[in-house]
């Protein structure tokens, strides 16, 4: 069984006198480590998607852009680059819905969504998804029913994909930083919807 | 190669686990290892589709025993192995051999923004034959390669419909032999296909 990302000393040991070898040997950059660490825990994340997706939703001229040439439109607000490369979007809508998954490897949109979750590139998630959609649907609390069509976008070439969500009911008039707020990593993978906001909900 | 990686279709995995407000890194050495690999990328001595690969090669019971950035550190050293950057011993002693040259990293962080902003496409511009027409049936090989490739066995012989055109991109196939055998490849269309079951 995939142990996911559980704390293992072996693993600490390991890696604390493998960098100090590499770091010896100047193969490696400590500080380019750190940088690269920082970049991932406090820069980019699924807030960059969730501003992608409420642009979507306000500007249909933007989200016609998106579905067309994703590349552009996200380069339009400035995300793009590394393991998001070459970039696809994908809409659910009242005919279909659409769930991202990497049953090779864990191939995942970096710019938009940062690292993925351990769920993602666990075998439960990876060796379902593709031949029970529905059953794994069902795990993360969500029943899609039988007339809308579950479309898998399995990421086996160079190719990153992104969900566009459906705008959910009662977010009529509101901002485009209000509907970020209501946007979720898992919507944007595809294995959770919006809900509706309630009374309580506002950003 | 028909490996555990290759999980698609797979049963017995158990429950999806998932961690409410999980962090980035579960523990310092995971950023380590994360950051670690990346940085050793920018020697440019292979690919990324040579450190999957290498990754596939770990013995599936181990696979199974090793969470997922101690499969990264074990394909990176495998890889500096192979590329002669660090001898076993250094690797066991955690200290450089006597003697053993001193370099200068050129992976600087400097460097950083740069790759995440650009990062680097497996697109290739160049002209490449016509491939498939959109909408066009297709069925998936059914083969058993022992290298690299991104079919996986649950798309194997399976008839499908050409959904779109994205263009020539490198074949990972290939690609993830360069530096190995000196195999150049220059790159193949790509067409996502769409299988119904």
């Amino acid at each position: 069984m995939d142990r996911g990302e559980s704390p293992a000393a072996f693993g600490a040991l390991r890696v604390k006198a493998l960098e100090s070898l590499l770091v010896a040997k100047g193969l490696v950059d400590p500080a380019a480590v750190d940088a690269l660490i920082d970049t991932y825990e406090h820069k980019v994340g699924p807030r960059n998607g969730a501003r992608v997706v409420a642009r979507a939703w306000s500007d249909p001229g933007y989200k016609r852009r998106l579905l067309t040439d994703a590349n552009a439109a996200l380069a339009e607000l400035g995300y793009g680059g590394l393991q998001g490369e070459d970039m696809v979007v994908v809409e659910n809508t009242a005919e279909v819905h659409n769930l991202v998954v990497c049953t090779l490897c864990s191939c995942y949109p970096w710019p938009v969504l940062g690292l993925p979750p351990v769920w993602y590139k666990s075998a439960p998630y990876r060796s379902r998804a593709v031949i029970d959609p529905r059953g794994v649907l069902s795990e993360f609390g969500l029943t899609i029913d039988e007339d809308v069509e579950v479309r898998v976008w399995d990421s086996t070439a160079e190719l990153r994909y992104l969900v566009l969500p459906e705008r959910p009911a009662g977010t009529d008039g509101w901002n485009e930083e209000r509907l970020a707020s209501l946007v979720t990593r898992d919507a944007m993978i595809g294995v959770a919807n919006i809900a509706t906001p309630g009374p309580g909900d506002h950003a | 190669m028909n490996g555990v990686h290759d999980m698609g279709g797979m049963h017995g995995m158990g429950a999806i686990k998932r961690d409410k407000n999980e962090p980035v890194f579960h523990a310092r050495w995971e950023s380590r290892a994360y950051g670690v690999t990346r940085a050793m990328g920018g020697w440019r001595l292979w690919n990324l589709d040579a450190s999957r690969f290498q990754r596939e090669l770990i013995a599936p019971v181990d696979f199974f025993q090793m969470s997922y950035y101690e499969r990264w550190i074990a394909a990176l050293v495998e890889l500096m192995l192979k590329n002669k950057l660090v001898t076993r011993a250094e690797v066991e002693s955690g200290r450089p051999d006597a003697g053993a040259p001193v370099r200068t990293p050129t992976f600087t962080a400097e460097k950083v923004p740069a790759l995440i902003s650009k990062g680097s496409s497996a697109r290739r511009d160049i002209a490449a034959a016509p491939g498939y027409r959109v909408g066009q049936r297709v069925r998936a090989r059914n083969i058993n390669p022992v290298g690299h490739t991104r079919l996986p066995r649950y798309a194997r012989g399976k008839a499908g419909t050409v959904d779109r055109d994205h263009g020539v991109f490198v074949f990972p196939d290939k690609n993830a032999l360069r530096g190995l055998i000196g195999c150049r490849h220059r790159g193949h269309r790509l067409h996502p296909a769409k299988f119904s079951r």
